[in-house]
């Protein structure tokens, strides 16, 4: 009888009622086909695989991470509480070690959200996997994490949300930014002056296949995440590098991610996008659970499966080549590139316009950080939106020392009503979140 | 006048039931290496100076197929089976004979791999040399498209003596357990087939010629002649037919919690307004997971007869029994003997109760009358105990959409039924130490067989409806039909509402009984780059487990003669 090697926990939530649109590619049937093949194959009888019942995320959870104008449940519906509370299901399923691995197949995505919310990006409204590792570093006291998003578009919300964070280290690997949305994820995107480093980006050419892939798994992700020694890795597993994906140009297999699964061997993956829903979900899925549960996955062929097809040309793998050994050096010199971002400056300033594509809405960021020696830094956000909300977000880290706990507050007592629409202070070392309004 | 007739592990309860409730009941023991005689007799005794032509149907909940089954005693079946992409199909072999054709249907129901008939054919002249008659045929994703369950059908001919095709034993998704289904189908052919043939004679002897049906593991009826397509449907019927036997006495407004108290185990169950909880997927027996629809229930081995002993200064009851009560002839003590001793029972010899409790008392340090109430106290616990975790487990199971999640329907039983030999004595003791309100089932020494005698046919029906090809189609029933852009939910709920009606009547239903019940209504837009192009709506229906059209007069009268 088949027996899995290890014990792997799956959040099977697809929201069968819930789609940004009618015909929007994140519709109630994106998930369908992948659970009949679920069903099909009989993934639940296995023994060592558990099916979990999604819990749903309370506001805390939320306000852990993000700055929602003008409320969190003005940009969340109920299938993103759920959705969340499903990667948080598989995460507390992890800590408490009832398994050793597990996947929340869930919808809708949250990796294109960014800390301050305004609305919709990228089909997503809140990060699910932001929300999960700050639930588990609030609960069950984890410190170092690593996040590899393996979906086909660059993770901006993951990285905008980590990009100061020197204990989270995300890498993202997807379509090159030049041919893809969001239109980021360059390889000189390194995170802040305080994190410098702890961002990598691998763009990858279109028509990328199974070895160009591999090879930077291999080759970069691998090798960081051994250097980093995280406590955890979370895998934001898009689907839509297969062959088949309708929104973009890669050559990805079914096989390829679960090899890319079984040889970055994630404790915890959350779905992202993928929106070849018929030809390329309900394969890769499978393909990915019998990974992590340690399963001959050989029989997983897609129909269109052809390796003569599928590779990639000589021109792409040297690319690839290229841009691995660009961000294995980025990654070598890190400390110096931080030193040479922080300069002898108190205060670093960035500014910044995000478009929300999903609810057409134009945002505007003054960010001010701390260049802090002994944390990563007091930060606060100026946020307009052509809307004409004004919002002052301020975050006190999570390990944030007294000066800039101190500073934090200032900042927030100092803000007058008058000037904002909204003032709110998220307090990690209190876990708290305050609202001041006219 | 109806017979029910259930074989118990010990003994086989049959009865009569008319207007007058409860008209005549008898016990023979359970001969398990004779079983087909022990029903037989079962029959013959109470059939005994009741004219035939008074008897209207009769339903039998055997043990045959099920013991068959746990015993290892199953003919040699062979299996042919086609899969496309997933886990690789010799992952489930069932035994020796048992072949992996190429081919493969995709999720959606389209051919993704052509049929290696050739295959099929090599794998039938072996079958054929190995001297195999009864043959699976199961293809991954065959409840949506059969193509090639019938095309290997089709070559295998009549070269064999009979076929059991997966999409028709069930429309539900799940390849290996649909492998299992029908390996077992194909293994208990015989044993069902000649069980069969014995009762119908022996019955055609007597003068007697009315309907026979099976008692299924959910709780609903078949015709026997039905049963002899889909053999499996007799298996595990046991919980199933004390479960039914309480349904008639459970309030319909609010959830009730059945525990049926043997000798060796308790078995429970949960009843929604009076209707009983399905399990989800199929029964699981022996190791194999089944996609045989089946009440929830779940065993505790904790029953009447179940060990006391002391283990490091701590009262230890169960899982194991060795026997009977002491009081009963027994060798070792046994809540029953508590019972006994605290003279909540009678019946029994009280004094080898007392001599069994007495060591016990000792290693406590206190009096037998104390030692016998804590055992007695600790058995009822257990079971609430148990009961507790069925409930909670029903309510972690996951949902699928946002709706289900946020309603968070959650079981919550505030009722008992207690069924089972010392039901009685139970009862009282649970409504001392719980919140439940408790009641027992009236007749309860026979309520299985009552049950069995009172339960209606049931079935389900799965239908797919894709606009965008213009086709409905329900593979289980081998129906196709074309169907227009506009074809709509309300559409697929009257069509699938009468094809489930055509077959409850096959199976044998009276249309009285028929009373459909949405299982699954689900509705997606097909979207082809960006372009709604029609729907893809799924629907399942059943007759929901429950007593026929009659029963309430019955039920009333056993419930009134009880109270005399």
């Amino acid at each position: 009888m088949l027996k899995a090697l290890n014990k792997t926990g799956l959040v099977f939530f697809p929201a069968f009622d819930w789609a940004i649109s009618a015909t929007h590619p994140e519709r109630e049937e994106r998930l369908l086909y992948t659970q009949d093949q679920v069903l099909e194959e009989g993934l639940f009888d296995i023994e060592g695989i558990h099916e979990f019942k999604s819990e749903v995320v309370d506001i805390k959870d939320v306000q852990r991470v993000h700055f929602s104008y003008p409320d969190v449940w003005q940009v969340m519906t109920e299938s993103h509480f759920i959705s969340a509370g499903g990667a948080k299901t598989i995460a507390k399923a992890v800590m408490e070690k009832s398994i050793n691995n597990g996947f929340a197949l869930v919808r809708p995505p949250g990796h294109h959200a960014m800390r301050v919310v305004h609305g919709g990006r990228g089909f997503c409204n809140v990060n699910n996997e932001a929300i999960m590792i700050e639930y588990l570093r609030h609960a069950f006291g984890i410190d170092r994490v690593a996040v590899v998003d393996t979906d086909c578009h660059h993770g901006d919300g993951t990285q905008d949300i980590y990009w100061h964070d020197p204990d989270t280290l995300y890498i993202s690997m997807h379509q090159d930014g030049r041919t893809m949305y969001p239109g980021s994820g360059f390889p000189q995107e390194l995170g802040g002056p305080n994190a410098a480093g702890t961002t990598l980006n691998i763009p990858l050419p279109p028509y990328t296949g199974e070895e160009g892939f591999l090879y930077a798994i291999n080759e970069v992700v691998l090798p960081v995440i051994d250097e980093f020694k995280p406590e955890l890795v979370i895998n934001s597993a898009g689907q839509d590098n297969h062959f088949t994906d309708p929104l973009t140009n890669m050559l990805f297999t079914a096989k390829g991610y679960a090899d890319l699964t079984r040889l970055l061997k994630p404790d915890i993956v959350v779905l992202e996008g993928g929106y070849s829903i018929e030809g390329a979900l309900p394969y890769v899925n499978i393909g990915i659970i019998l990974a992590l549960a340690g399963i001959d996955y050989s029989h997983v062929i897609e129909p269109g499966y052809d390796p003569d097809k599928l590779k990639q040309t000589d021109s792409i793998t040297q690319t690839v080549k290229q841009t691995c050994d660009t961000v294995k050096a980025n990654w070598a010199q890190r400390e110096a590139i931080g030193q040479r971002m922080r300069g002898s400056q108190e205060y670093a300033e960035r500014r910044r316009n995000i478009f929300y594509d999903t609810d057409g809405i134009y945002e505007t960021q003054r960010e001010t950080l701390r260049l802090c020696p002994e944390c990563s830094g007091a930060l606060k956000i100026d946020s307009t939106s052509d809307r004409g909300a004004h919002l002052l977000a301020i975050h006190i880290p999570r390990k944030a020392c007294n000066n800039c706990w101190d500073l934090g507050r200032q900042w927030f007592e100092a803000a007058k009503p008058a000037d904002y629409d909204m003032i709110c202070l998220q307090d990690r070392i209190d876990d708290t979140y305050q609202i001041k309004q006219k | 006048m109806i017979i029910g007739l259930d074989v118990g592990g010990t003994h086989t309860d049959v009865v009569l039931l008319g207007e007058n409730g409860l008209e005549k009941q008898v016990k023979v023991p359970t001969d398990t290496s004779a079983l087909f005689q022990t029903v037989l007799t079962g029959l013959e005794k109470i059939t005994e100076n009741v004219p035939a032509d008074e008897i209207t149907h009769a339903v039998l909940s055997t043990t045959l197929t099920t013991n068959a089954i746990v015993q290892g005693k199953l003919s040699p079946a062979g299996m042919l089976v086609s899969s496309g992409p997933g886990i690789h199909p010799e992952a489930f072999r069932t035994g020796e004979h048992y072949f992996v054709i190429p081919g493969g249907i995709d999720h959606s129901g389209r051919e993704i791999e052509k049929l290696d008939t050739d295959q099929v054919r090599a794998a039938a002249d072996q079958l054929e040399r190995a001297g195999i008659q009864h043959v699976g045929v199961v293809g991954k994703f065959s409840a949506r498209n059969p193509m090639h369950e019938r095309q290997i059908a089709e070559i295998l001919g009549d070269r064999f003596e009979r076929i059991f095709l997966g999409h028709q034993i069930s429309g539900n998704f799940g390849f290996p357990r649909r492998v299992n289904t029908t390996f077992l189908n194909a293994s208990i052919y015989p044993v069902h087939r000649n069980f069969f043939e014995a009762v119908s004679h022996s019955l055609e002897k007597k003068g007697i010629q009315v309907p026979i049906h099976i008692l299924k593991a959910d709780g609903g009826t078949m015709g026997f002649e039905s049963s002899i397509a889909f053999p499996g449907q007799s298996i595990l019927s046991g919980p199933a037919a004390s479960v039914m036997g309480s349904v008639a006495f459970a309030p319909d407004y609010t959830e009730t919690l059945v525990l049926d108290i043997g000798g060796t185990s308790t078995d429970m169950a949960v009843l929604i307004k009076g209707v009983p909880l399905l399990a989800p997927y199929g029964v699981d027996i022996n190791n194999y997971k089944t996609l045989i629809r089946a009440l929830k229930t779940q065993s505790i081995g904790l029953g009447g007869d179940s060990c006391v002993r002391v283990v490091d200064g701590e009262l230890k009851i169960g899982p194991d029994r060795t026997g009977k009560a002491m009081g009963y002839g027994g060798s070792d003590p046994t809540p029953t003997d508590a019972l006994l001793v605290l003279e909540r029972s009678v019946g029994g010899d009280r004094d080898r109760s007392l001599k069994g409790i007495e060591p016990i008392a000792a290693l406590l340090g206190i009096s037998v009358e104390e030692a016998a109430f804590e055992i007695f106290d600790k058995t009822c616990r257990k079971i609430l105990a148990g009961a507790r975790q069925m409930i909670e487990s029903i309510n972690s199971k996951p949902v699928y959409t946002v709706k289900e999640a946020l309603e968070g329907y959650q079981v919550n039983p505030d009722h008992i039924l207690v069924l089972g030999g010392p039901a009685a004595y139970f009862a009282e003791h649970f409504e001392n130490i719980s919140s439940y309100t408790v009641d027992t089932v009236p007749e309860c020494q026979v309520a299985n067989a009552i049950g069995t005698a009172l339960s209606r046919t049931t079935c389900e029906i799965t239908l797919f409806v894709d606009t965008q090809k213009g086709l409905a189609t329900a593979p289980e029933e081998s129906f196709s039909q074309t169907v227009d852009l506009h074809f709509s939910r309300i559409d697929a709920h009257r069509m699938a509402a009468d094809l489930l009606k055509q077959k409850a009547v096959k199976l044998g239903a009276k249309t009285q009984d028929i009373e459909t019940e949405l299982l699954e209504d689900l509705e997606f837009n097909i979207v082809r780059g960006f372009r709604m192009m029609g729907k893809n709506l799924r629907v399942k229906q059943q007759i929901k487990p429950g007593l026929i059209h009659d029963f309430k007069a019955i039920s009333k009268k056993i419930a009134d003669s009880c109270i005399q």
